[in-house]
This record gives structure tokens, sequence and C-alpha cells, in this order.
């Protein structure tokens, strides 16, 4: 279903759909954590998708919550 | 033999036997008795009855409870069918069964409130955008009308298209005894919304226009060849054929035997189906025939067209087509009988 | 703190919108109040013609492209013959208050039992961005290129205060999708309609401001900005009409 990041051998906590994403920014706006920026790579859509910090994420849910192109998933506890 | 009804209410009573449980219009002389018969009598039968606030909402309505399987229909006139026809072209794009009758009267624009058959071309046609066509039927008395309404949602049930029922002001004004068929039992359609998404209806975005096409030729070519209608008499040595539906189309059948008895040799095809036109009926006439005349209530001629082109798709002869518009009212067999003769006599061209 | 977020299932495709529009947070949000209310399979879509027209795609559930302006005609009927079935109309601000002002408005009028969600943009969206009636003044469009003279074209339209003023209608509500804050309201508010219409109160709409960063000429960020310092002083935010203190 997603594009499964691991750093390090750690799961994230925020699934990335990286092939919905269009770059509009409201996920990097509001993020409290200032964990969510936008990849050097170009997406198959021709934006470039956003990458989560993990170690600065809390998986808050204000990405999920602001995308409009339904990318995250928070995996939770 | 059955009790005096009101054309009118005899279709509204007759939808609702056939199982008919949503209406939804808007009052127009002369269809409105439809409508105020249909605001008691369908909660009688747990049914829908709505009052739309346009003859717009009104024909969305019905494509709403078609959309969900419900037998559905609505009655209208003049401009009110025409404010109908996005709604029309809607239904037939989404293949949904529903009927619309048309109790036509005469004129262009706001129109008239007498009897007429100026809507012919418009109904056969379709007044929408885009190819469909719609089933048209055309009853010419009260016990037709009842069981031309049966049918309409019959075969706008197998083919998944809308029926028209192209009646006129007087005869759904008219009483004239008749009988209702039974209650047939209420069904949704099958392909009708559930709620749970069991029909995945395609919609006008994902369609394949290409695939839609040769379906709808296939679909129209089998209806022209399995539901085409007609009254027919005196074909086989008809010097002279009427064409005529609906009252007038009584008028001219009386004519016709009035002509006979004198000596002519006339016959006549009563179109119950307008779309498809009954081509079958000509191929049973003589085939030294001098000429086929229509008679209609409209000021141009209308369903001249249709008889021309079937003629010159059947017959090898040119033969002339005449047309005989009396523009509204029901003409009178003494006024047809006496423009035969001037047809006859060469004093009235033939149109085709 | 770490609460699982899903995108619900009868979501099954992602959508068509721009980047930044909009209509993604909404349908979201309404697929998210189907679930935890329990009528995800229990649910019927009449959808506008215009960008709302999109919602068709990758939505598991019956949902009827309307024509253009009727769907208060064709929510009417579907409600009324499946009363236990819970029935959204999706439209636009040109879909609901231009070309279907009549048959939105008679079916608030008539206090129909199912729930409007109009999603306002203040411009003709899909056509190119026209004037709309919720085209607010001096606002340049495709049809305004000097901007709009409401001298002429009238008022900027407020149609939930309309209707929750004027006729007998179960739940009015006005929210946006520019902050999480304001997100999570507009959550509560759809809730709200939603549950008006499965208690039978009647009518419920709630209108959604709506960034449009294509027809603005924004980017996604600028039209949020836009909605917060332009629209909301304008059309302000909150339930016009609930029938019992929520």
């Amino acid at each position: 279903m997603g594009t499964n990041h691991r750093i390090g051998g750690i799961i994230m906590k925020v699934l990335i759909r990286a092939e919905r994403c269009k770059q509009c920014g409201y996920c990097v706006a509001n993020c409290p954590k200032k964990a969510i920026s936008f990849s050097e790579e170009i997406s198959s859509n021709g934006y470039r998708p956003v990458v989560i910090n993990d170690d600065k994420c809390i998986a808050c849910g204000i990405c999920y919550t602001m995308c409009p192109d339904w990318v995250f998933e928070i995996l939770g506890e | 033999m059955g009790d005096m009804v009101k054309g009118n209410n005899a279709m509204a009573e007759a939808a609702v036997r056939a199982g008919a449980r949503l209406f939804a219009g808007y009052p127009i002389t002369p269809s409105t008795e439809i409508m105020e018969y249909l605001s008691t009598r369908m909660e009688e039968v747990g049914g829908t009855f709505i009052q739309a606030e346009s003859e717009i909402a009104g024909i969305n309505m019905v494509i709403g409870g078609a959309a969900c399987g419900v037998r559905s229909f609505t009655a209208s006139s003049g401009p009110g069918i025409s404010l109908k026809q996005e709604g029309i072209s809607c239904a037939s794009g989404e293949e949904l069964a529903l009927v619309v009758i048309n109790v036509v009267r005469y004129g262009i624009g706001l129109g008239t409130l007498v009897t007429g058959q100026s809507d012919y071309l418009r109904e056969t046609r379709g007044g929408g955008n885009g190819d469909y066509r719609c089933i048209v039927l055309c009853p010419s008395s009260v016990q037709e009308s009842v069981d031309l309404v049966t049918l309409a949602f019959d075969l706008a049930e197998k083919y998944k298209m809308v029926s028209v029922i192209m009646t006129e002001g007087a005869l759904g004004q008219m009483m004239e005894p008749c009988d209702f068929p039974e209650f047939q039992e209420v069904k949704r359609q099958p392909w009708g919304f559930d709620g749970k998404y069991t029909n995945k209806r395609v919609s006008p975005i994902d369609r394949n226009a290409i695939e839609d096409a040769a379906a709808l030729v296939k679909k129209y070519a089998a209806i022209k060849e399995n539901e085409q209608r007609w009254e027919e008499a005196y074909l086989e040595d008809a010097d002279y054929v009427f064409v005529s539906f609906g009252l007038p189309g009584r008028s001219t059948m009386g004519a016709v035997e009035q002509l006979r008895a004198l000596g002519h040799k006339v016959g006549f095809i009563r179109p119950i189906t307008a779309w498809p036109f009954p081509e079958k009926a000509f191929e049973n006439v003589n085939p030294n025939v001098k000429g086929f005349i229509t008679v209609e209530t409209n000021s141009t001629g209308q369903m001249v067209d249709d008889v021309a082109l079937t003629v010159k798709r059947l017959k090898k002869a040119n033969m002339p087509v005449y047309c005989l518009p009396y523009i509204y009212g029901i003409p009178e067999m003494k006024k047809i009988k006496l423009d035969f003769l001037k047809i006859q006599a060469g004093e009235i061209k033939e149109v085709y | 703190m770490a609460k699982a977020r899903k995108t619900p299932a009868i979501l099954s495709n992602h959508m068509m919108f721009c980047p930044g529009c909009g209509h993604g947070v909404v349908i979201r949000l309404i697929a998210e109040c189907l679930e935890e209310l329990g009528q995800d399979k229990n649910i019927m879509f009449g959808i506008g013609v215009g960008c709302c027209a999109l919602l068709n795609i990758g939505l598991e559930a019956d949902k009827f492209n309307a024509l253009h302006g009727r769907c208060g005609a064709v929510c009417t009927a579907m409600k009324r013959v499946n009363p236990n079935t819970t029935v959204i109309s999706y439209q636009g601000d040109g879909d609901a208050y231009s070309i279907g002002i009549a048959e939105s408005l008679n079916a608030a009028y008539r206090n129909e039992n199912f729930t409007v969600i109009a999603v306002n943009n203040t411009n003709y969206g899909m056509t190119g961005g026209q004037m709309s009636a919720t085209t607010m003044p001096g606002q340049k469009t495709a049809t305004t290129p000097l901007g709009r003279d409401c001298e002429i074209t009238g008022l900027p339209l407020k149609f939930p205060e309309m209707v929750s003023s004027q006729f007998n209608v179960a739940y009015v509500a006005r929210g946006t999708v520019t902050t999480p804050g304001n997100v999570n309201k507009l959550k509560g508010y759809i809730k709200n309609a939603l549950e008006a219409q499965l208690k039978g109160e009647g009518y419920s709409l709630v209108e959604v401001l709506s960034p449009c960063p294509t027809n603005w000429g924004m980017t996604p960020l600028k039209a949020i900005e836009r909605i917060e310092q332009e629209l909301i002083p304008y059309y302000p935010l909150g339930e016009f009409k609930t029938r019992e203190a929520r």
C-alpha cells in the first residue's frame, strides 16, 4: 500500500504514500516539531514528496489532519 | 365494461397499479389532474408524492427515485416538458428506467391550452443533447392510455431507458369507460442503489464513449426490430393509406370507414409507437399504392417526415406523401373526407 | 498521544484535486464520520457538477452524478424512497448557490432529511475560475478580470445564514480547513449534521470555506492566508442552527 521507510532498522511512526503527495506544504507548515520537509527526489507525479524526520516526529497526527491527499497513515501504539 | 374515468386520472391509477411508487411533478394544463389525483393516492399505496418546486426539480426527483430502482414518473405538457429535456437526456445516458407523460397541448413556447400533436418531432428525436431515443407511446382512447402506462414502465425497464407517453389534452380531459389491470407486485429494479454499493454504477466521467456507442446502436436496433406497435386496416388493396395517431387517428379511422362505404379504396395505419416508428406496417401496404396521407394536429406537419423516410426505405417507387395538418383540436371526419377528395383531384400537393 | 489514524476504507484511491485544494480534507472528514457513525455501508451520495464531481473517483459508495445544480432534487427523492439510508449531497458553491439555488433553497424549505456539504471556494473552479455567487468584492476572476463589481453583480451570498434564519431546518454550520483546530471543528460540524439526519430532525448543511490555489493564483499556503484574512471575516465560522445544544 505505501512506502515503508526505515532508518537504521527503526520503523517510522508515520507511513507516507509518496506517490500521492502534491507538495502543497500544509503538513510542513503545521507540524509542531518541524519534522517534515520536501524530498530532494522528484516522484513519478513530478512533485517533491514529503519526508519525515523520525527523531523529531511525535506521531501527533496533525499531518494526517491537514493533508488533502491522504498521504499519511499514523501507525500509533 | 368499466366505469367512466377521466383520461388523466386513468393514467395515474394505471401507474399505481403498475407498481409506480414515486411521482414528482408540477401543475400545468392539461396534465394537472394526474398530479392532483396522485397527491392522495400515492400515500394510500405507501408511495411517495412530491409537489416539486419546478418542472426541472420534478424530473430530477424522478431521476433520484429511478437511481434507487423505484418505478418513478412525472407528467407535464408543453413548456414543462421542454424544461425536462436535460433530465431526460441524463436519464438516457445513465440508463435509468422512468416514464414521462406528455399531455400534449398545441403550440410553441407558452403555447395554448388546446389539444394538439405539435410535439411529435421533439418526442421522437429527443429534445436533449446527444444520440438518445425514447420509447414514445401514443394512446387514442382512455382504455389504451391505461394499457400503455403499464407497457411504458415495462419497456423502460426492459431496455433501461425513458418511455414517453405522448397523449394529448382532449384525451387527458375526456371520460370513457375503462378497466384497470390488477395491482402489480412492487419491486425495486435490480440495478438500483441500496446504500451498500452493491451495484457499482459507472459515472459519466468514467464511461467509455466508443463502447457505449456500439451498445446504443445495438439496443436501438433491437427495439426497432421487436417493439413496433400499430393498428392497421384495408392496406392490401389501398390506393391511398392514411397515417394518423391519437385522437386524430380515431377521426381518420372513421373517415376511412366512411370513404370505403363510398367506394374509395383507402386504408389506415395508426401508430401506437411513434418511436420505434411502425415501419413494418408499411410492408403490408398494396405495392401499387398511389400515396400516403398523414393526418396530424400541428401546423407544419411532423409525422409526415417519418412516413416519407419509411416509404423511401421500403418502397421501390417514389410515392407521394401528403400531409393534412389541422393545427389543433380533433379533425372532423367530414373535413378529412373533403380533403381526401382534394388530394385525389390534385388540389392538395404532396409534401414529399 | 500516538493514536492510529488511517484513511477510511470507503476511499479506495487518491483523488485528482489540485495541490492544496480543500476537497480532499472535506471528503476524508465525511468518510471518517460515516465510519464512526456506522453509516459507511448505508450511504448514498448525490454529487454536483464542478470540481466536486471528482468525488466520484475512488469513492466506494452508491453515488450519482446529478445534473448541474439539481442535487437538491435528486437527494430529496433518494432520501424519500430510502428514509433509513444516509444521503449526502456534495456540491460546490456554483452548483449549490447559482444554478442550483432553487433546488437548494427548496430542499431546505421543505426541511428534507438529508445533509448538504457545500464546498465554497469563491469561484467556479472546474471551468477555469469564473465569478460565483460567493466571489468577494474586487476579487479578480475569469469573468471579472478587473475585480468583482458588486453594484452590478450583487453582494457575496451567505447561504447558511439565509436558510438558518428563514427556514425550519435542523442544522447549519460553516467551517474551514485552514488550521488543525479548524479541521477538527469542521469534522464536528459534519458529524453533527449527519447525526441530525440520523435522528430524523431534517435538513442539515455544512458550508466549507476551501482554498483554490489554482484559480486564486496563489500557493496553497497563501490561499490559506486568504481564507483567514479575507473570507472568514465576511463568512463567519460556527454553528448557525441546531435543534438542541450540542
